[in-house]
């Protein structure tokens, strides 16, 4: 299995789509790697620019439907290339959700009040998340400030992070 | 307790309940083109596992960038070239031969009522139309399609939106999605099955079926459903005729796939289309839409037509009828695109492709390129496209790019006037 932590970067805007978070040019890469340097690259929003945002980070926290449109999965991927292993978000759109799970990746979601909270109380601070998986806790941490979130991953989703991965787990069970 | 459509489908296809919420699912079709099938194709050949379930049931495509237009997109091509050779896919349609897949894939027959079929793309969500279940997926989706035949999917969850009333003359099924997307939003249908019911289904051909699911994954649904009837059956009809005496016992079989008049829906809207006119969106958002009247005047750089959402003979029609005899603006580009070589030919016998010539439009070849910013009609910053695809996302169509999604009449209509413009098929 994966780990899921580190030093979060806040996205406050939602419907982020996976045109966004990466353009269709790219996807005539077919190495995961490649992918790495264009991440968010038309990704609009005041305040973020993503060759000096991205670097370090390895959390999202953004708001509603994220990831929606394009079935790219190389949208996960372009996070995963970055050290992005986790996105916590209000919502999230169907395929891009699945994509993460397959690719062995965590998409929690909080309900609209907690992600407010978290973008009041820390968008501002360096801040660190980890999901701890077995207990299904985030503990989010800046300058001071701490506390622990349960978060809600079904069985299947679950089965999906520990095998590493939905080609790993059918191989295994199909 | 009655059955949705969806439900129905997963009875007959379940192979493993994995988690109470979980359906594995045996498919009938999986779907392949360049974009995201090379990177499955190597990931199942570096973990020793370079097989296909089932050689006949896989259909593959080049079609997003196509003639190739650099060594990447010639790598790609010639990755899923190689594969299905090697496995005797059959069914694989190289350049000269192929076409946008969501259209060629349908007019192949490919799609039958009560099917499940994935692609490693958001707007499989088209093949709906057939009476099928048929979601777009991403890359390891498809690998573990193409190794097993299975998928995993959430217990459906359907909601119906009931389409009444009577489409005014210059109104389309693209005016009927727009405005649907526009009231319920794009998260509005996010992880459901959207049925299409009612009067204005029953009456619309094929295409117009297609385009009006091709944008449920617009407003997040998971794909669009139509109900199989006579005219799904005509449609199918010389891929389907050994299998049936005449087509109305076709259509009497495909009752199997309507739902239960007791099924239960999430939610049901009713959508007066009587009240819909010509629309277009705004800004960077598919649910972004107003009346092309209250954007009329908004000056274009290119116009494209084309896309699986319209790019289909009778889009191709409704666009000439508004051309025919008529020159566009001199300060537009315009582009169309017949989405197979079936429909090139056929526009060709029809002479719609000379009124796009004559009218100085650009004719491709099939491909999705101009849709997604690929190739063949990339938007320079700060240009404005009247496009009849399906995203006006940030950058969709090239970086800096703005695209305002419409009909093929509104954007022949467009491009005559250099600007966005309601046809005049519209007597609004």
């Amino acid at each position: 299995m994966k780990s899921f932590g580190g030093s979060v970067l806040f996205l406050n805007r939602p419907d982020i789509n996976t045109d966004e978070i990466i353009p269709a040019k790219y996807l005539t890469e077919i190495e995961r790697e490649a992918l790495k340097p264009y991440l968010f690259e038309d990704l609009k929003l005041d305040g973020f620019a993503p060759h000096r945002d991205i670097p370090g980070r390895e959390v999202i926290i953004s708001r509603a439907n994220f990831g929606c449109g394009s079935s790219r999965e190389h949208a996960p991927w372009a996070l995963e290339a970055n050290g992005i292993r986790l996105v916590i978000a209000e919502s999230f759109a169907r395929i891009f959700r699945q994509n993460m799970f397959n690719c062995g990746l965590l998409a929690v979601e909080l309900p609209a009040e907690t992600i407010d909270r978290l973008f009041t109380e820390f968008a501002h601070r360096a801040t660190v998340a980890t999901a701890d998986v077995a207990r299904s806790v985030l503990a989010i941490r800046a300058d001071g400030r701490a506390e622990e979130i349960l978060f809600t991953l079904a069985e299947f989703d679950r089965a999906l992070v520990e095998a590493g991965g939905w080609l790993e787990y059918a191989d295994t069970n199909y | 307790m009655g059955k949705t459509v969806a439900e129905k489908i997963f009875d007959t296809h379940v192979v493993d309940r994995p988690a109470a919420d979980v359906w594995i699912l045996r498919l009938d079709a999986v779907f392949c083109h360049e974009i995201t099938t090379p990177t499955a194709i190597l990931d199942l050949m570096r973990k020793g596992r370079d097989r296909v379930f089932d050689p006949s049931k896989i259909k593959a495509v080049i079609d997003h960038v196509t003639p190739a237009k650099d060594s990447n997109t010639a790598l790609q091509g010639k990755i899923l070239r190689d594969w299905a050779r090697r496995h005797r896919i059959t069914d694989f349609f190289d350049v000269g031969r192929n076409g946008v897949c969501h259209v060629l894939f349908p007019e192949q027959g490919f799609v039958r009522p009560g099917y499940t079929v994935i692609m490693g793309d958001s707007h499989t969500c088209t093949d709906g139309a057939f009476g099928a279940f048929t979601p777009g997926v991403g890359t390891t989706d498809l690998a573990v399609g193409i190794l097993k035949g299975v998928g995993a999917f959430r217990t459906p969850r359907t909601m119906k939106i009931r389409l009444v009333g009577q489409l005014r003359p210059g109104v389309f099924a693209k005016d009927v999605i727009l405005s649907i997307i526009g009231r319920i939003g794009m998260n509005g249908a996010t992880h459901r099955i959207v049925e299409f019911d009612g009067p204005v289904v029953a009456a619309m051909n094929m295409d117009a079926r297609m385009t009006l699911c091709n944008m449920t994954v617009e407003a997040g649904g998971t794909c669009g459903i139509c109900y199989p009837d006579e005219i799904t059956a005509d449609y199918l009809w010389e891929f389907i005729r050994d299998g049936y005496p005449d087509r109305a016992a076709a259509v009497t079989a495909f009752r199997r796939w309507w739902p239960d008049p007791d099924a239960v829906y999430e939610e049901v809207v009713v959508h007066d289309v009587s009240e819909v006119e010509p629309v277009t969106t705004f800004g960077w958002k598919p649910d972004n839409v107003k009346p092309v009247r209250e954007m009329q005047g908004t000056p274009i750089e290119q116009v494209f037509i084309g896309s699986c959402t319209n790019g289909r003979l009778d889009d191709l029609r409704s666009a000439a009828r508004v051309l025919k005899g008529r020159k566009i603006h001199p300060h537009v580009r315009a582009i169309v695109c017949p989405t197979t070589t079936q429909i090139y030919a056929q526009a060709l016998a029809e002479g719609l492709i000379q009124i796009f010539l004559d009218a100085g439009f650009c004719v491709t070849n099939p491909t999705c390129g101009p849709c997604l910013g690929m190739s063949t009609g990339v938007l320079a910053e700060g240009e404005v496209c009247a496009s009849t695809s399906n995203r006006n996302f940030n950058g969709r169509m090239g970086r800096g790019g703005m695209v305002h999604l419409m009909s093929p009449a509104t954007a022949a209509a467009s491009a005559l006037a250099g600007h966005i413009q309601n046809s005049e098929l519209f007597n609004g």
